[in-house]
């Protein structure tokens, strides 16, 4: 225990010496985040198509058309847009219809699609806002409890850095994972470090756990770093602040520990540290541009969609986008952590198989 | 010496596929002594070294170490051995003293870091990173690391290989200065002055095999009783010597 301890405090301190961990797993991904967070709001957009049978002029659909980063289908046949739905290139189908008791006096139909979930999601807040906001317009006296609503849900408008913070956390844990795991581990079987402590009475899988927790505090520092400055500075989006924040590291962690299988892999395959890149970077360039870092999954061409769907990383940055935006607790994100969990069980399978200690 | 075996060795072999890299040797060290295993480059001088230390498996025969078995005790051994290897490194990054901590959080022993790089004359050098070190501290490092655990016998392979007379010389007084603690001393050189200075005992080791054990000085009296003379009349001083009487025997730092 002692001696686990003695190597996590070394393994970790080597760790904040060296420049370039800290610059992958810090610098990067706030260079990202502060590039996109200030060009802000102008890069996407939400593609909603209005069902045919829904009244056309009311004040719900007249407010969402005035929202610049919501454009409204037009001229399209219900087929297409049907087919289109499907395909996730239209993010929400919208239908408002005159309630008969005018009491509301509309009813708004909100369908998303799973094939575009991130945009759905912000449909749905979008429109949740527009409505309260004519709720309170027509019932001037005002229930104070509508009026608790409006701001929350004024807090809640999706912004480039909610969909861009979650990636580039996703991202600088994959690259922390890989990178960092496959590079200390060779080196210390390089430089025969590992063979000086086998001299000592310490055992072999200290030696594993040790490097793990010292990559998972630091990447862990990281990540609340990232997510603090995102949230102080550039207005990024914690839906229930601290419990958000507090499942966003849970599941970091999480996926931070399937991560690391990668690094073991590519430690254990790799011959000399100049190869660890090369091997590296195919397992996580892919997932950088496919798995929805930059931009949703859902702007790929259909036949690239399967891909993303398969790569770990797309897991963790939707639920951490869940997770963030939308609310939700590890609990409710159980199927992405399931499909992480699967990659960990595989991962760490061929680790075991190919990991060298000499 | 009637003192007790600390290391039993007994018809090691050790074989990597068809190659016999050591091919049945036995020997004893005695508890408190300076031993050397000399011998060419590849007479399989650091392949029983590590098998000794338990970094190494052994094809066959056996090894006692303070009286326990290297296939049973290996972890026991590991406590109470202090290694320094041929060619090892130290975790990137860290300070001396750092690192002497994280010797003994492995050792799981206390100890004060500052009086550990003291004994190897290394205070100076406590903020300073491995890789920083000159060619004598960085041996000097290493045998501090094996001395963190107060180890009843430590392992030195090629010690001096590769130092300057000054360096070579600093480090064998701090070899027989750890000998006056009690420790005791198993090396492997193949410097013969460095040997006859320093070693109790030697074992000359060639192919794999011991060709002799015993004193330095019983081993040239020997030698010389079946009328072995040099071809050139010894002189009284060597180009040594000259070398340290020229510079001096103070370290340079280096």
């Amino acid at each position: 225990m002692r001696a686990m301890l003695a190597l996590t405090k070394a393994s970790l301190t080597a760790l904040f010496r060296n420049p370039s961990a800290v610059i992958f797993n810090l610098l990067f991904p706030l260079i990202f985040i502060i590039v996109f967070g200030f060009i802000s709001g102008g890069s996407f957009r939400i593609d909603v198509a209005i069902d045919s049978s829904s009244d056309m002029n009311n004040p719900i659909i007249e407010s969402l058309s005035q929202i610049k980063s919501v454009n409204i289908v037009k001229g399209k046949t219900d087929a297409e847009i049907a087919s289109e739905f499907s395909k996730g290139r239209i993010d929400g189908l919208i239908k408002v219809t005159k309630d008969p008791s005018g009491n509301p006096q509309f009813v708004a139909e909100l369908k998303t699609t799973s094939a575009s979930p991130e945009f759905g999601a912000m449909l749905r807040m979008i429109l949740n806002q527009v409505i309260d906001k004519q709720n309170l317009a027509i019932n001037p006296t005002g229930r104070s409890f509508a009026e608790l609503k409006e701001q929350v849900v004024e807090g809640r408008k999706f912004k480039t850095i909610d969909f861009i913070l979650p990636g580039q956390l996703g991202f600088s844990l994959l690259s922390a994972g890989v990178f960092g795991t496959a590079f200390i581990f060779i080196s210390l079987r390089q430089t025969l470090v590992i063979k000086r402590f086998f001299a000592t009475p310490v055992k072999k899988l200290y030696i594993i756990i040790s490097e793990c927790l010292s990559r998972l505090t630091f990447s862990m520092m990281s990540a609340i770093i990232i997510i603090l400055i995102g949230a102080l500075f550039f207005g990024f989006t914690l839906v229930n602040g601290f419990t958000t924040f507090v499942n966003m590291l849970l599941l970091s962690i999480i996926a931070l520990t399937v991560f690391l299988g990668f690094g073991f892999v590519v430690s254990g395959i790799a011959k000399n540290e100049s190869s660890v890149p090369a091997i590296a970077n195919l397992i996580t360039l892919p997932q950088f541009l496919l798995a929805g870092t930059f931009f949703p999954i859902s702007n790929f061409p259909e036949w690239l969609q399967p891909v993303s769907k398969v790569l770990p990383l797309t897991y963790l940055n939707q639920s951490l986008r869940e997770i963030s935006f939308e609310g939700a607790t590890i609990l409710d994100v159980l199927p992405s952590i399931g499909i992480l969990l699967a990659w960990g069980v595989v991962v760490y399978a061929i680790a075991v198989k190919v990991f060298k200690w000499e | 010496m009637d003192l007790k075996k600390i290391i039993e060795v007994k018809n090691l072999i050790k074989k990597y596929g068809d190659f016999t890299a050591v091919n049945g040797i036995s020997f004893d060290v005695k508890e408190g002594e300076i031993f050397g295993l000399l011998g060419p480059n590849g007479a399989g001088k650091t392949t029983t070294l590590e098998i000794m230390e338990t970094l190494r498996e052994k094809t066959s025969g056996e090894v006692f170490i303070d009286g326990l078995s290297v296939d049973k005790d290996s972890n026991a051994i590991k406590g109470i051995i202090g290694v320094q290897l041929q060619a090892a490194g130290y975790y990137p990054n860290l300070h001396l003293s750092e690192l002497v901590e994280l010797f003994a959080g492995l050792y799981n022993v206390d100890v004060n870091p500052d009086e550990m790089l003291g004994i190897v004359d290394l205070n100076e050098k406590a903020k300073s990173k491995y890789k920083d070190l000159s060619g004598g501290q960085k041996q000097r490092f290493s045998i501090c690391t094996t001395l963190i655990n107060d180890p009843k016998i430590i392992f030195l392979d090629e010690p001096t290989t590769g130092l300057d007379p000054q360096a070579r010389r600093n480090l064998w007084e701090l070899v027989r200065k750890i000998r006056e603690k009690g420790t005791t001393v198993m090396l492997t050189t193949h410097y013969m002055d460095e040997a006859e200075y320093l070693c109790d005992r030697v074992g000359i080791i060639d192919k794999g095999l011991i060709i002799t054990i015993d004193t330095p000085d019983n081993l040239i009296d020997d030698l010389i009783s079946k009328g072995f003379s040099k071809q050139r009349e010894q002189k009284l001083a060597s180009l040594e010597d000259v070398f340290l009487k020229l510079t001096g025997h103070e370290l340079r730092d280096e």
